[in-house]
């Protein structure tokens, strides 16, 4: 081709919309979410006299004169509170003792009527280089700190990577109980959904129409509603707790709400649309007379089940769980509904970081960690149901 | 024998988990109780009152409709030039470009919202209708996407190529062949991105301020807060905006088929 044609421009002059629309609505928003997991900004702002003596120290000797002098003239330039705030509370993560040390030494710097020498004379703390490590460590504008924490790791006084202490390691085990409720969330629907696929595809007319109506009527209702449903279902004074009790199987209500169970249950009804249909649609195109041909050949059904029809829907199982397991890692409203505080997953802290903490870091790193865990599931789901050549 | 009554009982008790709570949740949309619970001691439309005439629900229920048309709007508009756009073979990132279209649904919620959030406070679009539908209009154009591309891959290009030996310019050939044809996958695009919209409640939570709560804002913070039977009428809403919707899409569906028919035989 040499030139573009006016088709091609026709072409990209339609596509440019959508795609600069996506690039910049999209794209970017993933982007400066992933920045702001990486950048921290808030030392380097402020002490940028500092940044650049401290580049020539060799973090042991005692701080010099002129890191000194600068320290004191970048404080005594500070004129943003909050911003001095955001500094001396990233200091004090990395080196405890830094919020005191801080506060006394700016209102001794503010004292104009007898200015101090050097900050040594204000507080021997600042002869030790442990001080001075943090500082420098923190003038980075670039931090793997939050993607670090993201997996209960920190970096030690001496730089190395390290399991951070038990108390502070919580993200781990939401990252553990977001996977773990997902797998099984994906093994309840593929224990229902491929039974079902398996009979709605050996049935033809209305039967066949009915099953696929029972899966479509969900998938398309809201959300919302689906997760209100289950609410009043499971609730104490609830059907299912009435049910049950009408029936003599229980005295007591059994708790079904804001624990485990629920989110299982609900998540399962949520999501066994997206198992049945994918196992459905190859279970279709497998021709119906090899399970007779099977049986004919002298194959029991189970034996012809598993060397005829599993290998053959074994794709539609493994795309139908790939997509049950990458919407149910991303959950947010169906936990947090009916979960408990000891069921949120993953989106859950992610959006307690960003509304309720204002810790962008935090929201960013654990945003990527689920973002890139997504997108490789993501990609071999595509491999899988992208079209095979043979197949058809 | 038995293995029969085994699939039939399994296949039952399937639709019934899947159905039933939808159906449950239906006639407390007509109770006169203030709790969300059976049995039912009457029946009254005091929740269906309470939705059209209390000031947050009705507010909302403006804000969903406001929103709704903008991501509508905006949703089939991008969807539908860019999939025409995707039409020509030719075109080199054709692939990526239509992954990068789709992403959208990938991407978990919780995750596009925090960068929406960050990145709409940059522009100072946070807390405004634009905002809201921006972010809606990302999340519901793949729907737009798959809808129109689907349309357009039904249509016969030898229609096209009729009119146009017949001396149709361009514009001609897509105003009276092409978009006709294709109009069933955009009314049905369009009607999924509506449907996105209405029920959009993450990227609302992250970008919307408290004069664009939406109805399924209202209605996440009311089952968190404060649950009332005002829910189920809802719901009720709901789902009958479903079954409608899911009979015009059935219908624009076999529209499609109707038309391209004829022209392929």
């Amino acid at each position: 081709m040499n030139g573009p044609s006016p088709r091609m421009g026709r072409s990209l002059l339609l596509l440019a919309p959508l795609f600069l629309f996506l690039i910049g609505f999209f794209v970017w928003p993933l982007f400066s979410m992933m920045s702001q997991a990486v950048s921290d900004p808030a030392v380097l702002r402020l002490l940028p006299r500092t940044a650049d003596v401290v580049g020539e120290w060799d973090r042991q000797s005692p701080p010099s004169m002129p890191m000194q002098t600068a320290l004191m003239d970048d404080l005594k330039a500070v004129d943003d509170d909050q911003a001095l705030g955001d500094m001396v509370r990233r200091l004090n993560s990395a080196r405890s003792g830094f919020r005191t040390l801080m506060s006394k030494t700016t209102s001794a710097l503010s004292d104009a009527a007898n200015p101090p020498p050097d900050l040594v004379s204000i507080d021997k703390r600042w002869e030790k280089p442990e001080f001075w490590i943090a500082i420098a460590d923190a003038l980075s504008p670039l931090t793997d700190r939050n993607l670090l924490a993201a997996v209960d790791l920190g970096r030690n006084a001496a730089g190395a990577i390290e399991h951070l202490p038990a108390d502070q390691s919580v993200n781990r085990v939401i990252l553990v109980r977001t996977f773990w409720i997902a797998a099984l969330v994906t093994f309840f629907c593929a224990c229902i959904g491929f039974p079902y696929a398996i009979i709605a595809a050996s049935l033809s007319g209305w039967k066949r129409d009915l099953m696929l109506a029972a899966v479509l009527l969900p998938l398309w209702t809201s959300l919302l509603v689906r997760t209100a449903a289950w609410f009043i279902l499971l609730q104490e004074q609830g059907l299912i707790n009435d049910f049950l009790r009408a029936i003599g199987l229980i005295d007591a209500p059994l708790a079904l709400i804001f624990n485990r169970t629920g989110v299982i249950i609900a998540m399962t009804h949520v999501l066994l649309p997206f198992m049945v249909l994918p196992i459905y649609s190859v279970l279709i195109t497998i021709p119906k007379n090899l399970m007779p041909a099977a049986a004919s050949l002298g194959a029991p059904p189970m034996r012809a089940f598993l060397r005829v029809l599993l290998p053959l829907s074994l794709r539609g199982v493994a795309s139908g769980g790939l997509l049950v397991f990458i919407s149910a890692i991303g959950y947010y409203i169906t936990p947090a509904l009916i979960g408990g505080p000891g069921d949120q997953m993953i989106s859950s802290i992610i959006a307690f970081y960003a509304t309720g903490s204002a810790n962008w870091g935090m929201a960013g790193a654990l945003g990527m960690v689920l973002l890139v865990a997504t997108l490789l599931l993501y990609s071999v789901y595509a491999r899988l149901s992208s079209d095979e050549p043979g197949r058809r | 024998m038995p293995m029969k009554i085994a699939k039939f009982t399994f296949a039952l008790l399937t639709i019934l988990f899947l159905v039933a709570p939808l159906i449950a949740i239906l006639p407390l949309a007509f109770t006169s109780s203030v709790i969300l619970t059976y049995p039912i001691p009457s029946w009254s439309l005091r929740w269906f009152e309470e939705l059209f005439f209390a000031d947050a629900w009705r507010r909302a229920i403006i804000n969903s409709l406001i929103i709704g048309a903008g991501t509508t709007l905006l949703a089939t508009v991008l969807g539908t030039a860019a999939s025409l756009g995707l039409r020509n073979r030719l075109f080199f990132f054709r692939g990526s470009m239509r992954t990068l279209f789709l992403l959208p649904m990938v991407v978990p919620a919780v995750v596009l919202g925090v960068g929406m959030q960050v990145l709409l406070a940059r522009f100072g679009l946070i807390n405004s209708y634009a905002g809201v539908i921006i972010a809606h209009t990302v999340v519901a154009v793949p729907f737009v996407v798959v809808s129109v591309t689907g349309a357009l891959a039904g249509i016969d290009e030898r229609v096209e190529l009729a009119a146009q030996s017949l001396g149709a310019p361009p514009v001609t050939v897509f105003r009276r062949v092409t978009l006709p044809l294709a109009m069933p996958g955009v009314l049905s695009g369009a009607v999924l991105a509506f449907a996105t919209s209405l029920d959009e409640v993450v990227l609302t939570l992250f970008v919307a301020g408290p004069n664009q709560r939406t109805l399924a804002r209202q209605m996440f913070s009311s089952i968190r807060e404060n649950i009332s039977p005002a829910i189920a009428a809802a719901a009720f809403l709901f789902i009958a905006a479903t079954i409608l919707i899911g009979l015009a899409v059935v219908l624009s569906r076999s529209m499609l088929a109707k038309r391209t028919r004829p022209a392929a035989s």
